[in-house]
Parts: structure tokens; sequence; C-alpha cells
């Protein structure tokens, strides 16, 4: 990212814009309780994930499966300590804990072959979950936990704390050296190694990173399921959602996982009450859809059509 | 004094020894040519001075410390850089970050922003890629992409410089440029190890000259000696061409 | 004492019969179509279901409807493969691309085909009671469904093998997982025999299914696991090599089987340290080149 391009009135205005949205949605619990904020709670929960999915799997290449298991993490966290613990102290744990957990897990699968790592973290989620469930047979004696009920205005207001904070990240990495460098790794892992990349540890701890704000999301959302087991938390649809909605919104820019994860949510929310049974019908097709048809997502075909219209307009002047 | 020291480097690929006891030595500030026939084992050699490969045994000292199985961007920042016979540019990246890569973490501690900026801008226009500065590195002719290779290199500060087969594809207008710029990157005191096919090049350029043939080293002396040997003129043109002649 | 150590072995054959099929069919998906099939369990769960649904409904031997099924999921595979996975391939830059992007769209398959599952079927665990009385081996009790299952996964495994050995077609695959290129300039029609091993991988899910319907309850969500189970022993036995991912299958049969001895529960767990431990040691697995 060349740094000149950051002080271009372009960015400011951007700047301005994404205030006044900011404002506009603190003040939303205000003028619409109750179903709005429910619904813009979801939809904050799948961006969160969606667009710290994009922090890694998107410059890199890599594609992590994993994302169910680190949001699964954070619920846990919450289940279990979430009684004894003012609330942002249990997201802050929910959100290192999984944070831990993909420093091991990047630190053994990332040297791998891309395919391996998606693989590896493919079957993360089921390993996690059986093992989760071994532990409370045998060992605690208990099967799922109940968790405390928050108001959805809390709820609504740590989201998108949440929220904030992970686009503060995503853009300060984005352009930083190793937001270059995360770049130059899915381009070229072994020129970027040979370009003085510690390519490992970029990985990593960039892997890392996405993943807290995985099980911070997954430590206040866990308030919205009253009971919860193993395989509740640990449930691969939580993999499939931002992988969908960012290939589906495009990973080239920011706002592309922002676009996917809301379009989508907002269609699960209409597909459930109608059509219950063919979501995950009409999602599968989707992605599948997108794969061969929209390499660069939805915002990648905009820009594409964009510049077909100002390339004609140039044509004919 | 010596900047590159090999001693007994072996590398087998499953049964077949890729490099066989490989001994060399390259003195500061020369410029060093690598040569042989193809599948002699030349990349297999900067494979393992660049540590893209584990030795199975020997040991290499850049500047009198051991690299042996380091890993490859520690040996880039201890001042080894490299190009690759099939160019490994960063395709979607403009040219000029390309460079900045380079600049960012090629040493430690790396640059600020501004100053990468800066150098990478210098070393775009050493090369002479300036006027392509935001152009994505895929839609570059090769020849352009190796020397943005030499930029991106030149970027991590080396004081050995690695080229494999930067001649290669070249037409002679460009192969004279190409000539040109190694001279200029020794002139600024960087030590050269060449590996190339264009004999042209290496016979005017370097000071000596190794010669690989199946993993193991044939001969090393003067550009003079290699092209008058009988030995590498056999082994580069079969033994009956030189029966025949 | 050492009729339980029999008891362990014998009962992790019988598991490693069903590894053993799964696997194989995963093998040809991915060592030869280069798709890393994540959607493989959910021809298994087809398969089995098929099979639950005709012998509830009809009264179908099992055994029988493997033969009924197999062919329906062989096609539904090749139809996948000649459509979506072709396509892939056409516009994917690089082999590497082509296995990142055809994994996402098996990940859409999965959701697809268990969604279409769960309306056909519903989510609830169904199951029904076959060749289930006991037969007496070295001194043990053991389901005579599990004992045929070991034995149709045997016989179709040595009879692929076959096929793969002495028929044109089988060499023609063969060739085609070596080197592609080179298999097609030598005039095999490549993509007919990529989709044909892709459609032969599912024929081998399906009848997974269908003898694990035979011993097991079954959901719709069955398939996941298997998956994972399918390419743990794909890694185990060699990428690249049928008879490492057959010999894999029987080998994490055992080890589960002795797991589970030990400790009940914990069988997924001790595969997935094997997995990890595998792609760190030794990716090219047991028999892989």
């Amino acid at each position: 990212m060349d740094s000149t391009t950051l002080t271009s009135k372009k960015s400011l205005v951007w700047l301005a814009l994404i205030l006044i949205i900011f404002i506009l949605l603190a003040f939303v619990p205000l003028y619409a309780p109750g179903y709005p904020i429910v619904l813009l709670s979801s939809i904050l929960m799948y961006v969160i994930m969606t667009v710290s999915w994009v922090i890694f799997s998107g410059p890199t290449g890599y594609m992590s499966l994993a994302p169910a298991a680190f949001f699964g993490v954070g619920i846990y966290t919450s289940a279990i300590i979430g009684k004894a613990l003012p609330f942002p102290i249990v997201v802050g744990i929910g959100g290192l804990a999984s944070f831990c957990l993909a420093l091991l897990v990047g630190a053994l699968t990332l040297r791998l072959r891309g395919i391996y790592f998606a693989i590896f973290t493919f079957g993360l989620v089921m390993l996690i979950a059986h093992s989760l469930l071994f532990w409370e047979l045998h060992v605690t004696g208990t099967r799922g936990r109940f968790v405390m009920v928050m108001s959805y205005g809390t709820v609504y207001y740590y989201m998108l704390g949440v929220f904030v904070l992970l686009l503060i990240t995503a853009y300060l990495i984005r352009g930083s050296k190793y937001g270059l460098a995360l770049q130059g790794i899915g381009q070229n892992e072994d020129a970027a190694a040979h370009t003085g990349v510690n390519v490992t540890m970029v990985k990593v701890i960039t892997f890392a990173i996405s993943a807290f704000f995985m099980g911070a999301a997954g430590a206040i959302m866990a308030t919205k399921w009253t009971y919860i087991d193993p395989f509740i938390a640990f449930n691969p649809f939580f993999s499939f959602m931002p992988v969908l909605m960012a290939i589906f919104g495009g990973m080239g820019q920011l706002y592309g996982p922002v676009i996917g994860a809301a379009v989508f949510t907002y269609l699960e929310e209409i597909l459930i009450t109608r059509f219950a049974e063919l979501y995950m019908l009409i999602f599968g097709t989707i992605l599948v859809v997108a794969i061969l048809y929209l390499p660069d997502g939805l915002v990648g075909l905009i820009q594409r059509l964009w510049k077909g219209i100002s390339e004609g307009k140039h044509v004919d002047t | 004094m010596s900047i590159l020291e090999g001693k007994g480097v072996t590398k087998y690929f499953g049964g077949l020894a890729a490099i066989s006891n490989v001994d060399f030595n390259v003195e500061q500030g020369e410029a060093f040519g690598l040569i042989g026939p193809n599948g002699a084992g030349k990349t297999t050699l900067f494979n393992l001075i660049s540590a893209a490969l584990t030795p199975r045994s020997g040991t290499i000292r850049f500047k009198g410390r051991d690299i042996t199985g380091l890993s490859p961007y520690r040996i880039c920042r201890m001042g080894v850089a490299r190009t690759f016979q099939l160019v490994k540019v960063f395709a979607d990246m403009p040219v000029l970050n390309n460079v900045i890569l380079g600049s960012y973490f090629g040493m430690s501690p790396g640059m600020s922003s501004k100053d990468a900026v800066r150098e990478a801008t210098e070393l775009l226009e050493f090369v002479g890629l300036s006027a392509v500065k935001g152009t994505p590195a895929k839609d570059l002719t090769l020849a352009n992409q190796k020397r943005l290779e030499v930029a991106r290199a030149l970027a991590t500060n080396p004081e050995l410089l690695l080229l494999d087969e930067m001649m290669a594809g070249l037409n002679p207008a460009e192969l004279a440029q190409a000539m040109e710029l190694v001279t200029r990157i020794r002139d600024k005191g960087i030590t050269i190890i060449m590996i190339e096919h264009v004999m042209k090049a290496i016979m005017n350029v370097c000071e000596r000259i190794m010669v690989l043939h199946h993993g193991q080293k044939i001969a090393e002396s003067t550009p003079q000696e290699i092209a008058t040997s009988e030995t590498v003129i056999k082994i580069y043109l079969g033994e009956k061409a030189h029966a025949g002649s | 004492m050492i009729v339980t150590i029999l008891d362990v072995v014998i009962a992790g054959l019988l598991l490693g019969g069903i590894y053993a099929l799964i696997a194989v069919g995963l093998s040809l998906q991915y060592g030869v179509a280069r798709v890393l099939n994540i959607s493989h369990g959910e021809f298994i769960m087809i398969g089995a279901f098929g099979t639950w649904m005709l012998y509830k409904m009809v009264g179908i031997n099992p055994l029988i409807t493997l033969a009924m099924c197999g062919p329906v999921v062989f096609f539904i595979g090749f139809f996948l493969h000649r459509t979506l996975f072709r396509s892939l391939l056409a516009s994917s830059a690089s082999v590497d691309i082509f296995e990142g992007r055809s994994l996402l769209a098996s990940f859409g398959l999965l959701f697809i085909i268990q969604n279409i599952a769960i309306l056909v079927w519903g989510a609830d665990i169904k199951g029904y009671s076959y060749l289930s009385y006991g037969v007496n081996l070295a001194g043990s009790l053991f389901e005579a469904n599990r004992l045929v299952t070991l034995l149709f996964a045997v016989v179709i495994s040595a009879a692929f093998y076959l096929f793969l050995a002495c028929t044109r077609l089988g060499k023609a695959i063969r060739a085609a997982a070596q080197d592609p290129r080179t298999a097609g300039l030598m005039g095999v029609n490549i993509n007919r025999v990529l989709a044909l091993c892709f459609g032969f991988g599912a024929l081998m899910a399906s009848f997974a299914g269908g003898l694990v319907s035979m011993c097991y309850p079954i959901t719709a969500t069955m398939g996941m696991e298997y998956t994972i189970i399918a390419i743990i022993v794909v890694v185990l036995g060699g990428l690249g090599s049928i008879v490492g991912s057959f010999i894999g299958g029987f080998l994490l049969g055992i080890i589960g089987s002795i797991v589970t001895y030990i400790e009940p529960g914990l069988a997924l767990v001790a595969y997935y340290v094997i997995f990890i431990v595998l792609l760190l040691a030794r990716p090219t697995g047991i028999l892989g080149k």
C-alpha cells in the first residue's frame, strides 16, 4: 500500500461516511428497540466473522475453515466463566482463548501446503466438539451448560464495539508493511521468504489476530442461546457462512465482506421465516455459483461494470 | 577475503545426488560464474545457499558464519539476496510495491515507510523501471520482470547477490543492458554469483568460473582456462562432437 | 488376555473395511481428479439413506441395494465432475488454484446435498436391523452384518484393484493419476477419465454408506465425520496411492479399535493426533511418492 494514497481526499470522504454510519448505528437502540437490534446484532456477528476471516485468508490465500472453532471457543468461554467475571473481561478472555488456540494450530499447520491447512482447520471443529464432549462426560460430569441472559441492547453495543475495533485493526494491518507482506505471501510465498519476510511468524500471528475477534464475537453472542452443548457451540455452519459471505462479497476491499455479510444475514432472516428448510441449499448453491462466476465477488463485479461504463464514456467523448 | 564458503555440500533427491561433495569459495567483491549443462545442479546449489533447501551434509559459511539450514528470511537479512530462474515476482502488486517489500523486510531492522518508498523509487531508477512503477508486475515483459527481481533483491541491501539465469531469453539489446546492469551492481561493491548459459555474458563479466556436471565440481578457474579446457568442452558438446572435430 | 487382543484386532478390521472403502473412493477423487471432495461423506450418507429407504419401504435386501444405489450415485458424481469441476478446471490458472476452488465448491456441495437429504428424509436418526445376529468367531461374538461388511469391503476393493490393473480403462486411470498431460498426449480422453474417477469415488462412498447403514444408525449429518476419516486415511496411506489408502484404512481401523478399547469416545481425537503428526513428520504417508 503506497503511503501517499492514505492522505488523499478520497480517504477523508470515506472516513466521514464511516463515522456517520457508526453514529447512526449507535443510536438505533434508542429509536428502534426490539427486532431491529436483534437483526443488526446478527448482521454484526456475521460481519465480524467474515471480516476477520478475510484479514488472514484474503491476502494469503490460505483457506481457513476454522471460524466455527474459534467462535465456539468464545461461546464456551462465556458459558464457563460468564457468571463469575465482568462481561468485558469475559469477552476479552474469549478472544484471547481463541487467539491462543489459533497460535497453536497455526504454528503446527501453517508450515504445510495450503490445502493441508484447509483440511486440518475443517476437521478442527469436529475435533474440539468431540474432545469437549468427552471432557464433559468424563471429567466434569455435565453435558452442556446454561448461559446467562443479557439484554438485546447490551449485546448490540458490545458487538458494535468489537466491530469498530476490528475495522480499525483490519485497516491498520492492510496499510502497514505486514499487509504488504501478507499479499506477498499470497502471491509468491517463496519470493516473500527470500525477500526477508518471516513468513511463518506473519502467517501465524495474523491468523491468531483474526481468531481473536471471532472468539470475542462468540463470547458475546453466546448469550443468544440459553443452553449450549459442544455440538451447538461448534457448528460447521459457522465456518461455512464467513467463507460464503467473503467469496460472494469479494475479498479485494474491506467493504466487500461487510456487504456480503449484510446481504446474507438479511437473506438468512428472510429465508428462515418462509423457507426454513431450504436456506442451506440456497446458500450452498450461491457459493458454488460465486466460485464459478464471481472470482472477485460482488464488489469485483460492480467494479468491473463501473470500469466498463466509465471506459465506455471515455470512448464516446 | 572470502565472503561465501562451501565445504562438502551434498544434496540428494530420493536416491539421486543433485549436488555431490562440492567445495567452493567466493571472494568478496568478485563476479563468480557458475556454469554447467542442464541438470548439473546449479540452481540446486543456489537453493542450498539461500536455504530454500537443506543440504544432506556439508557446511556453507557466509562471512565466516555458518548459515547451513537457517531460514531463507534470516539469510536474506544477513545480506544474501537472489533472483530466480523462473521469475517469482508478486504478480498482482504494482512494481513499486514489489520493491518496497524488500526495503521493509530485507534488513534488520527494516526501514520506515517514507524511507522505504524513497529507496524503492531510487532502485527502480537504478534498474531502469521508473516508467512502470505503478504497473502490476504480471503485466511486465519477461526482461523487465527479471530487472524487477533484481531491484527487489537489491532493496534488501545485500552484500552477496545470486543471479539465476538472468540473461536467459533476452534479445541482444536487452542482453547488453543486463550485462551493463551487472557491472553497475558490482560497482556498488556487491559480490555476485551468476548462473548462466549465455557464455558471452559469463566470460566477459566474471573473474572466476566454476563448472558443475551431474552435481559434481568439474573445474574452477579463470574464463580463459575454462573456455579452453578440454574437459569442459567435452561435457557441453558431448563425446561425439569432440570426436567429430 | 490373548482373546481380548484378537477381539480388538478383529473389531478394528471390521471398522477398517469401511475406512478402506471410503479412503479408496476419496483417493480416486483427490489422487487423480485432484478434487479434495469435502462432500465425500455426503455421498456416503446418500448411499446409507438410499439403502435404508429401499429396505424399509420395499423390503429389498440391503446387499442388493448396493448394486442399485451405486450406479445412481456414480452418475451423480460423474455428472457433477463433468459440469462443475471441469468448468473450474478450465478457469483455474494453476493446479493449486483449482484445488483451492474445488475444495470450496465441494464445501458448497456439502451443504446442498445435506439440505436435500434433510428435505427428503428428515433430520432425525434412522436405522434398521439386518443380519444383526451374533456369529462366533475366535471365541467372541461378532455381529453378522459387520462381518458381511468387511467381506464386501474387501471384495469390492479387490475387484476395483483388478479393474485398475487389468482393464484398458483402468490403465488409463493409472496413467492419468501419474501424469495427466502425458496421458492425454498418449490418447487418453483425460476429461472423461477424470469424471469417471470422480464417479467411481462417489460409487465407493455409496457402497460404504450402504454397508454402514446395515450396522449402525444413520442421520443426515453423519457424513462429515467420515469425510475427515477418509482424508486422514488418504494422507496416512500416501497421497496418490490407492493401495496405500486401502491398507491405511485397516491400519486406522485397528488404531481406532485399540483407542476405543482403552478409552471410548476418543477415537476421533486419536485419529486427529495421528493426522497432525503425519503431516508434520511424513506428509507423503506410508506408501506415497
